[in-house]
């Protein structure tokens, strides 16, 4: 099962969807390549798991085109989309056994009892729980119902796989093995999969590419560094890792923001824009720091501090801002006393500015 | 493995369940609707002329007789709130705030009663308590004086409140229970202690439930008509509407005026019932708190309470005493105890009323198939699918609630008069049939509700996984739903089964023949006469025993379910 032939790409063009009055998914425009890892992420409310169920089958109708694998799936019922769906829940059925519950998909599809046997022995096999086979679903722990869900899905070949949230229903440590164990599997089966994630953690670990979606719109499309490295607009510079984001317009090759806030800057852009850096791009000192190639530099004072483990982050106030420098931590280190005067020095090429 | 779509391939996924929901609304229209507007364009109606006039309810209330009977009605309904609640308050209040060993015991108090219907112990409280029963020859010989326990419409008081007191104690208790203690702890932080946070936080949290209760109470004593027949209180209005049918004839317009009222009063009560508990939903119990705050009782506060618990356990057991007494004694008047014992009554039952064990077996079981069957489709429909007005189905069910047995008789003698049974040369409702289908009519809601609970059990992801693995919907209803609800809907059933065997207002009503008749009909015959009282108690306890088994049954049933449930994957 090493390439999957059979798997599909997935193409939307010009999705929209609506819950009554209220627009979930607006203008989606999405082409996910054949084998695939492919993320949503997104805050709750996003429409992520409205965009994965629509996809799937579930929920009200949508508008606009949902093709796999080139063939048009839009008003077709789920049961006939071919599409494997592994349920946040899990969704494991109470009354079956195991082997039933990853038997049903088989059975639905009049495979013959021999070769249900034997498929859901190597699907068990697969995600190492042939031993279970005959246990119901109430008598297995969190973790191994989410293979079971997994196997219960794979077992009939699907095109395509659908994740929503798989993990989120485990305690940390196990999240952390399971989604290497997915990804394997998804490598192993060479299966185009979409995994809807609140987690940025998650996203960028697991993923080819993905989608940041936010208030029903894909936000922008990307690798986890591209996303993390270019965001195209605040929402994704803001919700994947810690920025600092500060309002402002250029005037005479400088951003200049509110309360005498201004830092020479070069670039193409005009009007109101945002200036965003990492934290990790600012760092302070406590003697004088000037300008420099590399580096503009800002008088400032310390406003706290977090001691975070690997970094301490400091929030300095300049010119009326709040500006979030890390600072890495060695041991040993002192952290810097609120209230001390201090120099922050921003890079410069690690500075980014977006239209507002 | 793709299947290409045909156009009109959703409409057709969606004809299965359109069409069931036109049959099901067809058959509560005919046989709940209909009869109901029946009773209410009669009650209205010029008898000769047929044409719109409040000219009946201005002869009902000229008439002595009505006014008195409305009055009674009302008076006993609120009487036996009053008594029911004093009989309930103490055990409440005892369990929720003490830690009371007798805690059990007030448990049982509040299951015990409801598995006799009041009317099956009537007569056998009159042994008891009446004015040459036991308990005042007793008190006539040593203290020299009688209580008028069970005279005229104190009799019925009284052995109404003994059963329906624990419709108050459960709310009650419920809603005492839903308490959280930080909502106490945090009112005794702000500096409100005893009867000051009692009267601002404890009491306003529990009305909701005492509310409820206490209407569910009243609606039930309002409506009965066993107990007042079997006591021989006639000038009620529950019974006057059944003597003004059974006696005048089903065109006289009393007994349609009076339907009307018990329906507005039944509407009215259900109604303060709403008012008393929308927008409070005051579960306030979280994780790991549970409960008011309890204290241990002290020696003579213990020994006050279980008094207290153990007197109102002795008295809510007196009629299935006597019952007991009545059914295995030979002659038992005016004395304490029957003169002898026999096994005779029983096997005058087994041998004569054989018809009366068979009719109800298959009457309740037949209604309760019709309840579950429709409930488990109702359910579905509403709460599955997007089928447009499917909320009527549910409303017009539920409706059920509001329409008294004696008005639903009434109704299904004037509409199925006409109609005559094909094949057959009887009018419908004369039928045996008609006396099932009231019997389910009546009690569909609660098998709905039994239903619908099983239904919301069942997360709705369990049936997108079949979907999403390729099943269509019919086979996801019978492979997953059905199997999932199967607990839930056994439950309903069951209960359904237990309350229709001893349904006496509506079935009084429609039975036309003995050999038609049901249990509940043969306990009234029976206790109709002297000699027939011991057969008639041991019938009495027969349907005694049958509630009781059902409601052991159907708490089992309910019991496995949840541990099942508890241990599906959806509950983590």
């Amino acid at each position: 099962m090493t390439q999957n032939k059979s798997t599909a790409g997935i193409s939307i063009k010009n999705l929209g969807l609506s819950f009554g009055t209220t627009e979930v998914l607006k203008g989606v425009n999405l082409e996910i390549e054949p084998g695939e890892f492919f993320s949503f992420l997104g805050p709750s409310g996003s429409g992520k798991s409205t965009l994965l169920r629509a996809i799937s089958g579930f929920g009200p109708d949508p508008t606009g085109s949902i093709k796999i694998g080139g063939e048009e799936v839009t008003g077709l019922p789920a049961w006939q989309r071919n599409v494997g769906m592994v349920f946040q829940s899990y969704a494991l059925w109470p009354h079956m056994t195991i082997r039933k519950n990853v038997a049903f998909g088989l059975e639905e599809r009049k495979v013959s009892s021999t070769e249900i046997d034997g498929r859901v022995d190597d699907a068990l096999d697969l995600v190492g729980l042939k031993h279970l086979a005959d246990r119901t679903p109430g008598q297995l722990s969190g973790g191994q119902q989410q293979r079971i869900a997994l196997a219960r899905t794979i077992v009939v070949e699907p095109r395509v796989l659908l994740l929503d949230e798989p993990l989120s229903n485990l305690d940390a440590n196990l999240r952390v093995q399971m989604r290497r164990d997915i990804l394997a599997l998804q490598r192993e089966l060479g299966l185009t999969t979409i995994f809807v994630t609140h987690d940025q953690e998650e996203a960028n670990t697991i993923s080819d590419r993905m989608a940041v979606l936010d208030k029903g719109i894909i936000q922008q499309i990307g690798t986890p560094v591209e996303l993390y490295d270019q965001p195209q607009n605040r929402f994704v510079a803001s919700f994947l890792g810690t920025a600092n984001i500060i309002e402002g317009s250029i005037t005479e090759g400088h951003f200049v923001a509110e309360k005498d806030f201004k830092i020479p800057v070069k670039t193409d852009l005009t009007g109101n824009i945002y200036l965003v850096i990492r934290p990790q791009s600012v760092t302070i000192s406590e003697t004088e720091v000037t300008e420099n190639n590399r580096s503009y530099s800002l008088k400032g004072n310390i406003e706290y501090s977090e001691f975070l483990g690997e970094t301490v982050r400091y929030s300095v106030l300049s010119n009326g801002h709040s500006i979030l420098a890390d600072e890495s931590h060695l041991r040993g280190n002192k952290i810097v006393a609120n209230g001390q005067d201090v120099w922050v020095e921003i890079e410069k090429d690690q500075i980014l500015l977006l239209d507002r | 493995m793709t299947v290409k779509a045909s156009s009109g391939f959703l409409s057709r996924s969606n004809f299965g369940p359109k069409a069931l929901a036109i049959l099901i609304a067809l058959f509560l229209i005919m046989f709940l609707a209909v009869p109901v507007a029946k009773v209410f364009i009669v009650a209205f109606q010029d008898p000769s002329t047929g044409s719109f006039t409040l000219i009946n309810f201005v002869d009902f209330f000229k008439t002595s007789l009505f006014r008195e009977s409305f009055w009674n009605s009302f008076y006993v309904s609120s009487v036996s709130v009053v008594v029911a609640s004093i009989i309930a308050l103490p055990l409440a209040y005892f369990t929720s705030r003490f830690n009371f060993g007798g805690t059990v015991i007030i448990q049982t108090l509040g299951i015990v009663p409801l598995i006799m219907p009041p009317f099956v112990g009537a007569v056998a409280m009159q042994l008891l308590f009446g004015s040459n029963g036991s308990v005042n020859l007793l008190l006539d010989e040593h203290l020299g004086f009688t209580i008028p326990f069970m005279e005229g419409l104190n009799g019925v008081i009284f052995v109404q409140s003994i059963h329906y007191f624990p419709f108050i104690l459960i709310n009650l208790s419920a809603a005492l229970a839903n308490i959280d203690r930080s909502m106490e702890e945090s009112a005794l932080s702000l500096g409100s202690n005893g009867m000051r946070l009692f009267r601002r936080i404890v009491f306003p949290l529990s009305m909701p439930g005492y509310v409820a209760g206490a209407s569910i109470v009243f609606i039930k004593v309002f409506d009965d008509l066993g107990t007042p027949l079997l006591l021989n209180v006639n000038n009620m209005l529950a019974p006057q509407a059944y003597l003004r049918i059974s006696s005048v004839g089903i065109s006289d317009p009393m007994g349609y005026v009076i339907s009307v009222i018990l329906v507005i009063f039944s509407l009215f009560a259900m109604w303060v019932a709403f008012l008393a508990l929308r927008g409070k939903d005051y579960a306030t119990t979280q994780k790991g708190g549970g409960g008011l705050m309890k204290r241990d009782m002290k020696p003579a506060e213990k020994f006050i309470a279980y008094a207290i618990v153990l007197f109102i356990l002795a008295v809510v057991l007196s009629p299935h005493l006597a019952l007991g007494l009545l059914s295995f004694g030979t002659i038992w008047s005016y004395s304490v105890l029957p003169d002898a014992y026999t096994l005779e009554h029983y096997a005058e039952v087994f041998s004569s009323a054989g018809d009366f064990i068979k009719n109800t077996l298959l009457y309740a079981g037949m209604a309760a198939t019709i309840d579950v069957v429709i409930g488990t489709a109702i359910a579905y429909i509403v709460w599955r699918t997007k089928i447009k007005g499917r909320k009527i189905l549910d409303y017009l069910a539920m409706s059920a609630l509001a329409v008294p047995g004696v008005v639903l008789g009434i109704g299904y003698l004037r509409t199925f008069y006409q109609f005559d049974v094909p094949f057959k040369d009887i009018p419908l409702a004369n039928y045996w049939l008609i006396i099932v289908i009231a019997l389910a009519i009546r009690r569909l809601p609660y098998a709905m509700r039994a239903c619908v609970a099983a239904l919301q059990q069942v997360s709705v992801s369990l049936e997108e996984a079949s979907e999403s693995l390729g099943a269509r919907k019919m086979t996801t209803v019978k492979r997953i739903v059905i199997p999932l609800m199967t607990g839930g809907i056994l439950a309903g059933f069951v209960t359904s089964f237990a309350t229709a065997a001893v349904e006496l207002s509506a079935t009084i009503m429609l039975v036309s023949s003995e050999a038609d008749a049901p249990i509940a009909y043969g306990i009234y015959v029976f206790m109709q006469s002297a000699a027939g009282r011991g057969p008639g108690a041991a019938l009495g306890i027969l349907a005694v025993v049958i509630v009781a088994l059902g409601t052991y049954v159907s708490n089992r049933i309910i019991q496995k379910a949840n541990q099942k449930n508890a241990m599906s994957p959806d509950q983590h």
